[in-house]
């Protein structure tokens, strides 16, 4: 379970995040919702130590952000930054293989070699395993890096807009893959989305920021409705309900 | 033949080539003299360990900073931590003039990782989206803090002193006198240890974290690593610009950013390069020589030059 609690940020004098408080229990997937400049990355990064806390309090299970090991915590939660640009000319089975650095510390196992392996395969990179990241398209090295948080084989995944480079084929397969991962794996993803149609199709649960406060919380069919894309987005896109599920006409 | 093997040959045929070069003539027939053996363990033998040994210990320090920077166009003599190591020793020649080498070595060192966190913490305000900006502003920052020391120097008339730290050559390697440089190579040796690490701040803070790596910890570990080395070269032969810079580029494109596999390559061509450039200062104007730095100045920029243009592709 994931815990926010009072969670203030600001930049400057620029509120980011206003009072949040939340609590994500295990399993599922999480969809973050909101119009830009929301604090969706700032609540993911926070949540991920990726920015140090300011007010308020984060407990992952029984990990406090900011107090617990890095180590620990790397074991339990994994994040997806946004844009990953990445020059390196790390091959993709080498990237694939720093997930598994928080367990072996740089003297990697037959468990880690096995694990490597089933993630290259899980999200189709066998062909690309020994290609260098600065050889790949924006949407190949998108995989690789999801599929190196997915060798980090924790418990909560946390993935910031993964659907930016990625085209409609490729969205779909990664949004079905993430969907597998909870309904089998029990695993719990939070996953920022830009696409209300992708988070209405694949989420469990939709959590809606805006201004830096949290204005909606519940399933997509209670949360996404045409009140919500009018006041929160601001914008006068029509909605219908297709096969049960909201769908916005863009 | 594997490629370190490959390279490990080319160095020692190098390595003992370089033996038999030099001012006074030497060919292999005369080593049953006494003389020819005196000759060799005094002079040539340190010269050949101190060219190897800086030469890697650079190479590897240019690797390191440019991870760090997630900039390859950076490399410690040029960034501000060659001139801040030079800088260093002046002050401590200048306050402590009776200090032991030791002392000064230290303090060089120490010069040395302040000018780097200086740099650091200059360009990390850099706006990401413009990679060519940190060199550049590396070259200003060396530019001011080397320009500082030639002004202190020319004040205290300590100009020769810096023309020597400026210039890095071998001529004057002995025995006795450039063992510190085993230092250099044992700390940029040890940096293997945590290759994997450095491999890791390749790809950016965000990630680095992710994978639970103690992100500051790492980046200074780094940095010491690039400023005894640096340090310790300035003090025992002086600057040599470009190794940091080309041999890294050079062998990321050959065998990628794997640390583990790519940094003992990156060590062999950096000494390779070095004891090259040393063997040709030598026999160019034989029997004098000119500096090392000199002739690793034509050809780094020569091949910069290349790996910039010729081949068609990006560097960054």
């Amino acid at each position: 379970m994931i815990e926010v609690q009072d969670l203030s940020y600001r930049i400057g004098t620029a509120r980011i995040l206003d009072n949040v408080s939340l609590s994500l229990p295990r399993g599922g997937i999480l969809a973050l919702i909101g119009p830009n400049g929301a604090g969706k990355s700032t609540l993911l990064s926070l949540m991920a130590r990726l920015l140090p806390l300011q007010q308020g309090r984060i407990t992952v299970d029984d990990l406090e952000i900011g107090r617990c090991d890095d180590r620990d915590l790397a074991q339990c939660l994994a994040i997806l930054p946004q844009s990953v640009q990445a020059a390196s000319r790390l091959t993709v089975r080498d990237l694939v293989g720093f997930g598994r650095y928080p367990y072996h510390r740089g003297r990697p196992g037959a468990t880690d070699r096995q694990l490597v392996e089933e993630g290259l395969a899980l999200f189709d990179l066998l062909p690309l395993a020994e290609r260098g990241l600065d050889t790949l398209s924006g949407g190949q090295r998108q995989r690789a890096f999801v599929a190196m948080t997915y060798v980090q084989d924790t418990d909560y995944l946390l993935l910031d807009e993964p659907l930016n480079n990625l085209d409609l084929a490729a969205s779909r397969a990664l949004m079905a893959r993430l969907r597998d991962l909870a309904d089998r794996k029990g695993r719990t993803i939070v996953i920022v989305l830009h696409d209300i149609n992708f988070a209405s199709a694949y989420a469990d649960r939709v959590l809606v920021l805006k201004g830096g406060r949290l204005v909606a919380d519940g399933p997509p069919e209670a949360v996404i409705s045409s009140a919500l894309i009018e006041t929160v987005f601001e914008t006068d896109a029509r909605l219908h309900l297709v096969e049960g599920r909201p769908v916005v006409l863009v | 033949m594997s490629r370190p093997a490959l390279g490990l040959l080319l160095l020692c045929l190098l390595f003992v080539g370089s033996l038999f070069v030099g001012a006074t003539p030497l060919v292999p027939a005369d080593l049953l003299t006494a003389e020819a053996w005196a000759l060799i363990r005094d002079s040539r033998l340190p010269r050949a360990f101190a060219v190897v040994l800086s030469g890697a210990a650079l190479a590897i320090a240019g690797q390191i900073m440019q991870l760090i920077a997630r900039n390859r166009f950076v490399e410690p003599m040029t960034a501000g931590t060659g001139q801040s190591a030079m800088l260093g020793l002046l002050l401590v020649s200048l306050l402590m003039p009776g200090a032991e080498i030791g002392v000064k070595m230290a303090l060089a060192a120490l010069a040395a990782l302040l000018g780097s966190l200086g740099f650091f913490a200059i360009t990390r305000r850099l706006p990401p989206q413009e990679p060519l900006l940190v060199p550049l502003v590396g070259i200003v920052y060396g530019g001011v803090i080397g320009s500082t020391a030639v002004y202190i120097a020319f004040q205290i008339d300590l100009l020769q002193y810096l023309d020597i730290w400026m210039t890095g050559e071998f001529s004057g390697t002995m025995r006795g006198r450039y063992e510190l440089l085993w230092v250099a190579g044992g700390v940029a040796a040890l940096s293997y240890l945590v290759a994997d690490q450095f491999s890791i701040l390749g790809l950016g803070e965000a990630v680095s974290l992710n994978l639970g790596l103690n992100y500051r910890q790492v980046v200074l570990s780094g940095l010491v690593v690039i400023s005894v080395v640096t340090g310790l070269t300035v003090v025992t032969v002086g600057a040599i610009p470009f190794v940091g810079l080309v041999v890294p580029n050079l062998v990321s494109r050959i065998a990628g950013d794997n640390l583990r596999r790519s940094l003992p390559l990156t060590a062999m061509a950096g000494a390779a390069l070095v004891l090259a450039s040393d063997i040709f200062a030598r026999l160019v104007v034989h029997p004098f020589e000119v500096p090392v730095a000199t002739v690793i100045g034509m050809i780094g920029a020569a091949l910069f030059l290349w790996m910039l243009y010729g081949r068609g592709q990006h560097v960054s």
